[in-house]
Protein backbone atom coordinates (compact mmCIF):
# COMPACT_ATOMS: atom_id res chain seq x y z
CA UNK A 1 0.00 0.00 0.00
CA UNK A 2 1.80 3.43 -0.80
CA UNK A 3 1.23 6.03 1.99
CA UNK A 4 -2.03 7.93 1.44
CA UNK A 5 -1.61 11.45 1.89
CA UNK A 6 1.45 13.79 0.57
CA UNK A 7 3.52 14.82 4.43
CA UNK A 8 3.01 18.88 5.45
CA UNK A 9 4.72 21.26 3.29
CA UNK A 10 4.75 19.44 0.07
CA UNK A 11 1.31 21.22 -1.54
CA UNK A 12 1.69 22.67 -4.94
CA UNK A 13 3.42 25.75 -5.13
CA UNK A 14 1.82 26.96 -8.24
CA UNK A 15 2.01 25.28 -11.59
CA UNK A 16 4.85 28.19 -12.73
CA UNK A 17 7.45 26.68 -10.26
CA UNK A 18 6.37 23.32 -10.76
CA UNK A 19 6.91 23.17 -14.84
CA UNK A 20 10.49 24.11 -14.63
CA UNK A 21 11.36 20.63 -12.97
CA UNK A 22 11.93 17.61 -14.88
CA UNK A 23 11.75 15.69 -11.59
CA UNK A 24 9.20 16.19 -8.98
CA UNK A 25 9.15 14.89 -5.30
CA UNK A 26 7.98 11.39 -4.25
CA UNK A 27 5.00 13.21 -2.29
CA UNK A 28 3.84 16.08 -4.95
CA UNK A 29 2.72 13.43 -6.96
CA UNK A 30 0.98 11.32 -4.49
CA UNK A 31 -1.00 14.80 -3.77
CA UNK A 32 -1.32 14.78 -7.60
CA UNK A 33 -2.63 11.18 -7.73
CA UNK A 34 -5.21 11.77 -4.35
CA UNK A 35 -6.75 14.87 -6.64
CA UNK A 36 -7.71 12.21 -9.55
CA UNK A 37 -11.55 10.87 -9.13
CA UNK A 38 -12.46 7.43 -10.49
CA UNK A 39 -14.62 8.76 -13.50
CA UNK A 40 -17.81 6.13 -12.51
CA UNK A 41 -17.49 7.23 -8.92
CA UNK A 42 -16.91 11.46 -9.22
CA UNK A 43 -15.33 12.89 -5.97
CA UNK A 44 -13.60 9.62 -4.51
CA UNK A 45 -10.67 9.74 -5.82
CA UNK A 46 -8.05 6.37 -7.20
CA UNK A 47 -6.09 6.69 -4.10
CA UNK A 48 -8.69 6.31 -1.71
CA UNK A 49 -9.95 3.63 -3.55
CA UNK A 50 -6.82 2.02 -3.29
CA UNK A 51 -5.82 1.54 -6.62
CA UNK A 52 -2.17 3.18 -6.82
CA UNK A 53 -0.11 0.06 -6.54
CA UNK A 54 3.20 1.90 -6.68
CA UNK A 55 4.73 5.06 -7.74
CA UNK A 56 8.78 5.32 -8.91
CA UNK A 57 10.13 8.77 -9.38
CA UNK A 58 13.42 8.87 -10.96
CA UNK A 59 15.74 11.48 -13.06
CA UNK A 60 13.31 13.10 -15.74
CA UNK A 61 10.86 10.13 -14.94
CA UNK A 62 7.83 8.97 -13.14
CA UNK A 63 5.88 5.52 -13.55
CA UNK A 64 3.21 5.06 -11.71
CA UNK A 65 1.62 1.55 -11.35
CA UNK A 66 -2.48 1.23 -11.11
CA UNK A 67 -4.20 -2.02 -10.24
CA UNK A 68 -7.76 -2.55 -12.19
CA UNK A 69 -10.92 -3.11 -9.86
CA UNK A 70 -12.01 -5.20 -12.44
CA UNK A 71 -10.69 -6.72 -15.76
CA UNK A 72 -12.73 -5.28 -17.67
CA UNK A 73 -13.66 -2.25 -16.28
CA UNK A 74 -14.38 0.22 -19.37
CA UNK A 75 -12.84 3.10 -17.31
CA UNK A 76 -9.68 1.91 -17.03
CA UNK A 77 -8.50 4.07 -20.20
CA UNK A 78 -9.99 7.05 -19.04
CA UNK A 79 -8.37 6.99 -15.56
CA UNK A 80 -5.12 6.16 -17.28
CA UNK A 81 -4.99 9.37 -19.42
CA UNK A 82 -6.60 11.16 -16.46
CA UNK A 83 -3.51 10.68 -14.40
CA UNK A 84 -1.31 11.07 -17.53
CA UNK A 85 -2.65 14.56 -17.90
CA UNK A 86 -2.08 15.21 -14.18
CA UNK A 87 1.48 14.07 -14.27
CA UNK A 88 1.77 16.20 -17.75
CA UNK A 89 0.20 19.18 -15.67
CA UNK A 90 2.42 19.26 -12.47
CA UNK A 91 5.70 18.13 -14.00
CA UNK A 92 5.77 18.43 -17.74
CA UNK A 93 9.48 17.70 -18.33
CA UNK A 94 9.59 14.64 -16.75
CA UNK A 95 8.86 10.98 -19.36
CA UNK A 96 5.48 9.82 -17.30
CA UNK A 97 4.57 6.25 -17.58
CA UNK A 98 1.61 5.52 -16.35
CA UNK A 99 0.62 1.18 -16.56
CA UNK A 100 -1.88 -1.25 -15.25
CA UNK A 101 -0.48 -4.12 -13.83
CA UNK A 102 -1.91 -7.62 -11.71
CA UNK A 103 1.20 -7.70 -9.79
CA UNK A 104 -1.20 -8.29 -7.22
CA UNK A 105 -4.92 -8.74 -7.57
CA UNK A 106 -7.04 -5.15 -6.23
CA UNK A 107 -9.36 -6.05 -3.88
CA UNK A 108 -12.21 -3.88 -2.48
CA UNK A 109 -9.90 -4.22 1.15
CA UNK A 110 -7.93 -2.02 -0.91
CA UNK A 111 -10.43 0.58 -0.20
CA UNK A 112 -8.91 3.48 2.54
CA UNK A 113 -11.09 4.39 5.57
CA UNK A 114 -11.88 7.70 3.73
CA UNK A 115 -12.83 5.78 0.25
CA UNK A 116 -15.61 3.80 2.18
CA UNK A 117 -17.13 7.39 4.10
CA UNK A 118 -16.26 8.72 0.05
CA UNK A 119 -18.95 6.33 -1.24
CA UNK A 120 -20.97 6.37 1.48
CA UNK A 121 -21.86 10.39 0.95
CA UNK A 122 -22.01 9.66 -2.75
CA UNK A 123 -25.12 7.14 -2.06
CA UNK A 124 -22.77 3.83 -2.66
CA UNK A 125 -22.86 1.43 0.18
CA UNK A 126 -19.57 0.66 0.85
CA UNK A 127 -18.67 -3.62 0.26
CA UNK A 128 -18.67 -5.76 3.14
CA UNK A 129 -16.60 -8.80 4.52
CA UNK A 130 -12.71 -9.04 4.20
CA UNK A 131 -12.35 -9.87 0.90
CA UNK A 132 -8.39 -10.60 1.53
CA UNK A 133 -9.10 -14.32 3.04
CA UNK A 134 -9.55 -16.71 1.13
CA UNK A 135 -12.46 -17.22 -0.38
CA UNK A 136 -14.46 -14.31 -1.44
CA UNK A 137 -16.72 -13.06 0.50
CA UNK A 138 -19.82 -13.10 -1.76
CA UNK A 139 -22.47 -11.65 1.03
CA UNK A 140 -25.85 -10.49 0.03
CA UNK A 141 -25.80 -8.15 2.61
CA UNK A 142 -25.13 -3.92 2.98
CA UNK A 143 -26.02 -1.04 4.74
CA UNK A 144 -28.06 1.20 3.78
CA UNK A 145 -26.01 4.45 2.60
CA UNK A 146 -28.97 6.79 2.92
CA UNK A 147 -30.69 5.27 6.70
CA UNK A 148 -27.77 3.45 8.11
CA UNK A 149 -30.61 0.38 7.82
CA UNK A 150 -29.07 -3.38 7.50
CA UNK A 151 -32.63 -4.68 5.91
CA UNK A 152 -31.33 -4.02 2.67
CA UNK A 153 -31.80 -7.12 0.20
CA UNK A 154 -29.82 -7.88 -2.43
CA UNK A 155 -32.02 -6.91 -5.95
CA UNK A 156 -28.80 -7.67 -8.28
CA UNK A 157 -25.48 -8.91 -8.20
CA UNK A 158 -25.02 -6.84 -11.45
CA UNK A 159 -25.43 -3.28 -11.64
CA UNK A 160 -25.07 -0.77 -13.79
CA UNK A 161 -21.07 -1.03 -13.50
CA UNK A 162 -19.21 -4.31 -12.99
CA UNK A 163 -17.51 -3.26 -9.84
CA UNK A 164 -21.29 -2.27 -8.48
CA UNK A 165 -24.56 -4.42 -6.79
CA UNK A 166 -27.99 -3.43 -6.45
CA UNK A 167 -29.77 -3.34 -3.72
CA UNK A 168 -33.02 -2.39 -2.15
CA UNK A 169 -33.46 -0.94 1.65
CA UNK A 170 -36.45 -2.47 3.33
CA UNK A 171 -36.75 0.55 5.80
CA UNK A 172 -36.35 3.86 3.51
CA UNK A 173 -37.70 2.34 0.52
CA UNK A 174 -34.68 3.42 -1.31
CA UNK A 175 -32.88 1.19 -3.86
CA UNK A 176 -29.21 2.03 -3.83
CA UNK A 177 -25.84 0.48 -5.00
CA UNK A 178 -23.07 -1.47 -3.13
CA UNK A 179 -19.31 -1.33 -4.01
CA UNK A 180 -18.98 -5.19 -4.86
CA UNK A 181 -16.50 -7.12 -2.44
CA UNK A 182 -14.31 -8.49 -4.49
CA UNK B 1 -13.07 16.44 -13.08
CA UNK B 2 -12.39 18.07 -15.97
CA UNK B 3 -13.25 17.06 -19.48
CA UNK B 4 -10.37 14.40 -20.32
CA UNK B 5 -10.85 14.36 -23.72
CA UNK B 6 -9.92 17.83 -24.30
CA UNK B 7 -6.57 17.28 -21.87
CA UNK B 8 -5.70 14.34 -23.75
CA UNK B 9 -1.69 13.70 -23.79
CA UNK B 10 0.58 12.66 -26.40
CA UNK B 11 -0.76 8.24 -26.39
CA UNK B 12 3.42 8.12 -26.85
CA UNK B 13 3.80 8.99 -23.26
CA UNK B 14 1.06 6.34 -22.20
CA UNK B 15 1.19 2.69 -22.65
CA UNK B 16 -1.28 2.07 -24.82
CA UNK B 17 -2.92 -1.46 -23.46
CA UNK B 18 -3.31 -3.78 -20.67
CA UNK B 19 -1.52 -5.45 -19.22
CA UNK B 20 1.69 -4.50 -19.57
CA UNK B 21 4.70 -7.22 -19.19
CA UNK B 22 8.02 -6.54 -17.00
CA UNK B 23 10.60 -7.79 -19.38
CA UNK B 24 12.12 -9.48 -16.78
CA UNK B 25 9.00 -11.61 -15.60
CA UNK B 26 7.63 -12.13 -18.75
CA UNK B 27 10.42 -14.08 -19.67
CA UNK B 28 9.97 -17.92 -20.78
CA UNK B 29 11.91 -20.62 -22.03
CA UNK B 30 11.20 -20.60 -25.76
CA UNK B 31 9.82 -24.30 -26.46
CA UNK B 32 7.43 -23.35 -23.46
CA UNK B 33 6.44 -20.33 -24.80
CA UNK B 34 4.24 -21.21 -27.93
CA UNK B 35 2.39 -23.92 -25.88
CA UNK B 36 1.43 -21.17 -22.91
CA UNK B 37 0.94 -18.86 -26.62
CA UNK B 38 -1.70 -21.82 -27.68
CA UNK B 39 -3.41 -22.00 -24.18
CA UNK B 40 -4.27 -18.48 -23.63
CA UNK B 41 -5.84 -18.33 -27.01
CA UNK B 42 -7.97 -21.16 -26.11
CA UNK B 43 -8.69 -19.45 -22.61
CA UNK B 44 -9.29 -15.58 -24.45
CA UNK B 45 -11.34 -17.10 -26.96
CA UNK B 46 -13.83 -19.35 -24.46
CA UNK B 47 -14.12 -16.52 -22.72
CA UNK B 48 -14.80 -13.61 -25.73
CA UNK B 49 -17.29 -16.50 -27.66
CA UNK B 50 -18.93 -16.57 -24.25
CA UNK B 51 -19.24 -13.24 -23.75
CA UNK B 52 -20.62 -12.09 -27.13
CA UNK B 53 -23.45 -15.43 -26.26
CA UNK B 54 -23.96 -13.50 -22.83
CA UNK B 55 -24.41 -10.38 -24.66
CA UNK B 56 -27.13 -11.68 -27.21
CA UNK B 57 -29.41 -11.07 -24.46
CA UNK B 58 -28.89 -7.55 -24.06
CA UNK B 59 -32.61 -5.59 -24.00
CA UNK B 60 -34.20 -9.06 -24.38
CA UNK B 61 -33.93 -11.29 -21.06
CA UNK B 62 -36.66 -12.26 -19.69
CA UNK B 63 -36.75 -9.26 -17.20
CA UNK B 64 -34.92 -6.47 -17.01
CA UNK B 65 -32.18 -7.52 -13.97
CA UNK B 66 -31.02 -10.08 -16.15
CA UNK B 67 -31.05 -7.96 -18.63
CA UNK B 68 -28.48 -5.84 -16.55
CA UNK B 69 -26.94 -8.96 -15.16
CA UNK B 70 -26.33 -10.78 -18.52
CA UNK B 71 -24.79 -7.71 -20.27
CA UNK B 72 -22.09 -7.38 -17.30
CA UNK B 73 -21.47 -11.17 -17.33
CA UNK B 74 -20.62 -10.07 -20.78
CA UNK B 75 -18.58 -7.65 -20.18
CA UNK B 76 -16.14 -9.07 -17.93
CA UNK B 77 -16.40 -12.55 -20.13
CA UNK B 78 -14.75 -9.80 -23.18
CA UNK B 79 -12.59 -8.10 -20.39
CA UNK B 80 -10.95 -11.25 -19.71
CA UNK B 81 -10.67 -12.13 -23.12
CA UNK B 82 -9.40 -8.75 -23.93
CA UNK B 83 -6.76 -9.55 -20.80
CA UNK B 84 -5.80 -13.04 -22.49
CA UNK B 85 -5.34 -11.78 -25.76
CA UNK B 86 -3.30 -9.08 -24.65
CA UNK B 87 -0.81 -11.47 -22.68
CA UNK B 88 -0.60 -13.89 -25.59
CA UNK B 89 0.00 -10.66 -27.94
CA UNK B 90 3.33 -10.02 -25.35
CA UNK B 91 4.16 -13.77 -26.33
CA UNK B 92 3.81 -13.65 -29.93
CA UNK B 93 3.78 -9.84 -30.96
CA UNK B 94 0.39 -10.35 -32.67
CA UNK B 95 -2.33 -7.53 -32.54
CA UNK B 96 -4.94 -8.69 -29.99
CA UNK B 97 -7.95 -6.55 -31.94
CA UNK B 98 -6.82 -8.61 -34.90
CA UNK B 99 -6.38 -11.74 -32.62
CA UNK B 100 -10.48 -11.34 -31.34
CA UNK B 101 -11.86 -9.95 -34.75
CA UNK B 102 -9.43 -10.61 -37.40
CA UNK B 103 -9.79 -14.06 -37.89
CA UNK B 104 -11.89 -16.55 -40.01
CA UNK B 105 -14.68 -18.28 -38.21
CA UNK B 106 -12.80 -21.30 -38.47
CA UNK B 107 -9.63 -20.33 -36.95
CA UNK B 108 -11.25 -19.99 -33.68
CA UNK B 109 -10.12 -22.02 -30.73
CA UNK B 110 -13.14 -21.89 -28.32
CA UNK B 111 -14.47 -24.74 -26.59
CA UNK B 112 -16.80 -26.74 -28.70
CA UNK B 113 -20.03 -26.24 -25.57
CA UNK B 114 -19.87 -22.71 -27.04
CA UNK B 115 -20.69 -23.83 -30.81
CA UNK B 116 -24.12 -23.90 -29.91
CA UNK B 117 -26.54 -20.92 -30.25
CA UNK B 118 -28.32 -18.74 -28.10
CA UNK B 119 -31.41 -20.63 -28.36
CA UNK B 120 -34.30 -19.55 -25.45
CA UNK B 121 -33.54 -18.63 -21.57
CA UNK B 122 -32.94 -22.22 -20.22
CA UNK B 123 -30.77 -23.17 -22.65
CA UNK B 124 -28.39 -20.29 -22.27
CA UNK B 125 -28.88 -20.63 -18.13
CA UNK B 126 -27.66 -24.36 -18.55
CA UNK B 127 -24.55 -23.53 -21.16
CA UNK B 128 -23.47 -21.17 -18.88
CA UNK B 129 -23.62 -23.03 -15.75
CA UNK B 130 -21.63 -25.38 -17.38
CA UNK B 131 -19.53 -23.18 -18.86
CA UNK B 132 -18.86 -21.56 -15.48
CA UNK B 133 -18.33 -24.50 -13.31
CA UNK B 134 -15.95 -26.12 -15.75
CA UNK B 135 -14.15 -22.49 -16.20
CA UNK B 136 -13.77 -22.28 -12.56
CA UNK B 137 -12.22 -25.49 -11.82
CA UNK B 138 -9.59 -25.01 -14.99
CA UNK B 139 -8.76 -21.39 -13.62
CA UNK B 140 -7.89 -23.13 -10.32
CA UNK B 141 -5.30 -25.29 -12.10
CA UNK B 142 -3.73 -22.04 -13.50
CA UNK B 143 -4.05 -19.79 -10.39
CA UNK B 144 -0.54 -21.11 -9.44
CA UNK B 145 1.21 -21.03 -13.10
CA UNK B 146 4.82 -20.61 -12.71
CA UNK B 147 4.83 -18.00 -15.21
CA UNK B 148 3.64 -15.00 -12.59
CA UNK B 149 1.62 -12.87 -15.95
CA UNK B 150 -0.60 -15.81 -16.26
CA UNK B 151 -0.93 -16.49 -12.66
CA UNK B 152 -1.54 -13.18 -11.47
CA UNK B 153 -3.85 -12.55 -14.54
CA UNK B 154 -6.34 -15.69 -13.44
CA UNK B 155 -5.56 -14.95 -9.83
CA UNK B 156 -8.07 -11.66 -10.66
CA UNK B 157 -9.97 -13.26 -13.03
CA UNK B 158 -11.15 -15.92 -10.58
CA UNK B 159 -12.28 -13.35 -8.01
CA UNK B 160 -14.81 -11.86 -11.01
CA UNK B 161 -16.11 -15.58 -11.97
CA UNK B 162 -17.11 -15.94 -8.59
CA UNK B 163 -20.08 -13.96 -8.30
CA UNK B 164 -20.78 -15.58 -12.06
CA UNK B 165 -20.76 -18.91 -10.49
CA UNK B 166 -23.31 -17.41 -7.92
CA UNK B 167 -25.58 -16.64 -10.29
CA UNK B 168 -25.62 -19.27 -12.42
CA UNK B 169 -26.12 -21.66 -9.46
CA UNK B 170 -29.09 -19.57 -8.19
CA UNK B 171 -30.36 -19.68 -11.73
CA UNK B 172 -29.90 -23.50 -12.18
CA UNK B 173 -31.85 -24.12 -9.30
CA UNK B 174 -34.85 -21.57 -9.78
CA UNK B 175 -35.43 -23.29 -13.32
CA UNK B 176 -34.95 -27.05 -11.56
CA UNK B 177 -37.13 -26.13 -9.11
CA UNK B 178 -39.57 -23.72 -11.05
CA UNK B 179 -42.35 -26.13 -11.91
CA UNK B 180 -43.47 -27.99 -15.36
CA UNK B 181 -42.44 -26.01 -18.08
CA UNK B 182 -38.82 -24.41 -16.61
CA UNK B 183 -37.93 -27.56 -15.39
CA UNK B 184 -38.99 -29.75 -18.83
CA UNK B 185 -36.34 -26.74 -20.64
CA UNK B 186 -33.86 -26.61 -18.56
CA UNK B 187 -33.91 -30.49 -19.08
CA UNK B 188 -34.12 -30.76 -22.58
CA UNK B 189 -31.24 -28.03 -23.15
CA UNK B 190 -28.82 -30.23 -20.85
CA UNK B 191 -30.12 -33.04 -22.73
CA UNK B 192 -28.35 -31.51 -25.79
CA UNK B 193 -25.69 -29.74 -24.31
CA UNK B 194 -24.14 -33.51 -22.02
CA UNK B 195 -22.14 -34.33 -24.94
CA UNK B 196 -20.28 -30.96 -24.59
CA UNK B 197 -19.97 -30.59 -21.05
CA UNK B 198 -15.76 -31.40 -20.65
CA UNK B 199 -15.04 -29.44 -23.89
CA UNK B 200 -13.73 -27.14 -21.95
CA UNK B 201 -11.14 -29.63 -20.91
CA UNK B 202 -9.82 -30.46 -24.19
CA UNK B 203 -5.67 -31.15 -23.99
CA UNK B 204 -3.51 -28.36 -25.57
CA UNK B 205 -0.83 -30.28 -27.90
CA UNK B 206 1.47 -28.95 -25.61
CA UNK B 207 -0.05 -30.10 -22.36
CA UNK B 208 3.04 -32.09 -21.62
CA UNK B 209 5.53 -28.87 -21.58
CA UNK B 210 2.74 -27.01 -19.69
CA UNK B 211 2.64 -29.61 -16.75
CA UNK B 212 6.60 -30.42 -16.89
CA UNK B 213 7.20 -26.04 -16.00
CA UNK B 214 4.34 -26.19 -13.68
CA UNK B 215 2.02 -23.66 -15.74
CA UNK B 216 -0.78 -26.59 -15.64
CA UNK B 217 -1.26 -28.04 -12.56
CA UNK B 218 -3.13 -30.80 -13.16
CA UNK B 219 -3.49 -32.56 -16.86
CA UNK B 220 -7.01 -31.53 -18.42
CA UNK B 221 -8.37 -35.02 -18.10
CA UNK B 222 -8.00 -35.28 -14.57
CA UNK B 223 -9.30 -31.67 -14.24
CA UNK B 224 -12.34 -33.05 -16.59
CA UNK B 225 -13.25 -35.90 -14.05
CA UNK B 226 -13.00 -33.88 -10.68
CA UNK B 227 -15.70 -31.47 -12.72
CA UNK B 228 -17.64 -34.32 -13.97
CA UNK B 229 -18.22 -35.74 -10.27
CA UNK B 230 -18.92 -32.14 -8.99
CA UNK B 231 -21.67 -31.80 -11.47
CA UNK B 232 -23.18 -34.82 -10.15
CA UNK B 233 -23.17 -33.37 -6.73
CA UNK B 234 -25.27 -30.74 -8.05
CA UNK B 235 -27.49 -32.13 -10.24
CA UNK B 236 -28.28 -35.82 -8.45
CA UNK B 237 -30.02 -33.49 -5.44
CA UNK B 238 -31.80 -32.24 -7.82
CA UNK B 239 -32.61 -35.13 -9.13
CA UNK B 240 -31.16 -34.16 -12.69
CA UNK B 241 -30.18 -37.15 -14.57
CA UNK B 242 -26.62 -37.44 -16.20
CA UNK B 243 -25.38 -40.04 -18.85
CA UNK B 244 -24.09 -42.86 -17.17
CA UNK B 245 -20.35 -42.30 -18.95
CA UNK B 246 -19.04 -39.29 -19.36
CA UNK B 247 -18.52 -37.85 -22.39
CA UNK B 248 -15.18 -37.86 -24.54
CA UNK B 249 -13.04 -34.31 -23.29
CA UNK B 250 -10.25 -35.40 -25.28
CA UNK B 251 -11.85 -34.03 -28.13
CA UNK B 252 -10.57 -30.91 -29.85
CA UNK B 253 -10.45 -27.50 -30.31
CA UNK B 254 -10.22 -27.53 -34.03
CA UNK B 255 -12.94 -28.23 -36.45
CA UNK B 256 -13.82 -29.60 -39.56
CA UNK B 257 -16.60 -27.59 -40.76
CA UNK B 258 -17.47 -24.65 -38.23
CA UNK B 259 -20.94 -24.88 -36.26
CA UNK B 260 -23.63 -23.28 -37.85
CA UNK B 261 -24.43 -21.03 -34.58
CA UNK B 262 -21.18 -19.81 -33.85
CA UNK B 263 -20.72 -18.80 -37.66
CA UNK B 264 -23.63 -17.02 -37.10
CA UNK B 265 -22.11 -15.15 -34.16
CA UNK B 266 -19.32 -14.54 -36.02
CA UNK B 267 -21.01 -13.11 -38.37
CA UNK B 268 -22.51 -10.84 -36.02
CA UNK B 269 -19.41 -9.67 -34.01
CA UNK B 270 -17.49 -9.17 -37.03
CA UNK B 271 -20.09 -6.83 -38.69
CA UNK B 272 -19.01 -3.95 -37.28
CA UNK B 273 -15.23 -3.98 -37.86
CA UNK B 274 -15.89 -5.67 -41.56
CA UNK B 275 -18.25 -2.68 -42.26
CA UNK B 276 -15.47 -0.08 -42.55
CA UNK B 277 -11.63 -2.68 -42.68
CA UNK B 278 -9.04 -0.48 -40.84
CA UNK B 279 -10.69 2.07 -39.18
CA UNK B 280 -10.20 3.16 -35.94
CA UNK B 281 -12.19 4.95 -33.57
Amino acid sequence: MIELSAPQGARLEGPAKLATRTTPLRSVVLAALAEVSDPEIPGVSIVELGLVHRVDVGPGRIRVELLPTFVGCPALDVMRDAVGERLAEICPGADAEVRFTFDVPWTSDRITPEGREGLRERGFAPPVGDASAGALPVLPIAQCPYCGSRRAALENAFGPTPCRAIYYCADCRQPFEQFKSI
Amino acid sequence: MTDVAARRPTRASVTPDVPALDSASSALPEDLRAAVAELLLTLADDEFVQGFLDSEWTGIAPMLEEDVAFSSLAQDEIGHARAFYALRSALTGEDPDELAFGRQAEEYRHCRLLDHPRTDWAFSVARRYLYDTADHVRLGALAQASWAPLGQLVAKVRREETYHLMHLDAWLRRLAQGGHEPRRRLEAALEQLWADALSPFASPAAEATLLEHGILAAPMAALAERHWEQLHAVMAPLGIAMPSTPPDPSVGRSRDAVAAGFAWLWGEFTSVRGSEPGATW
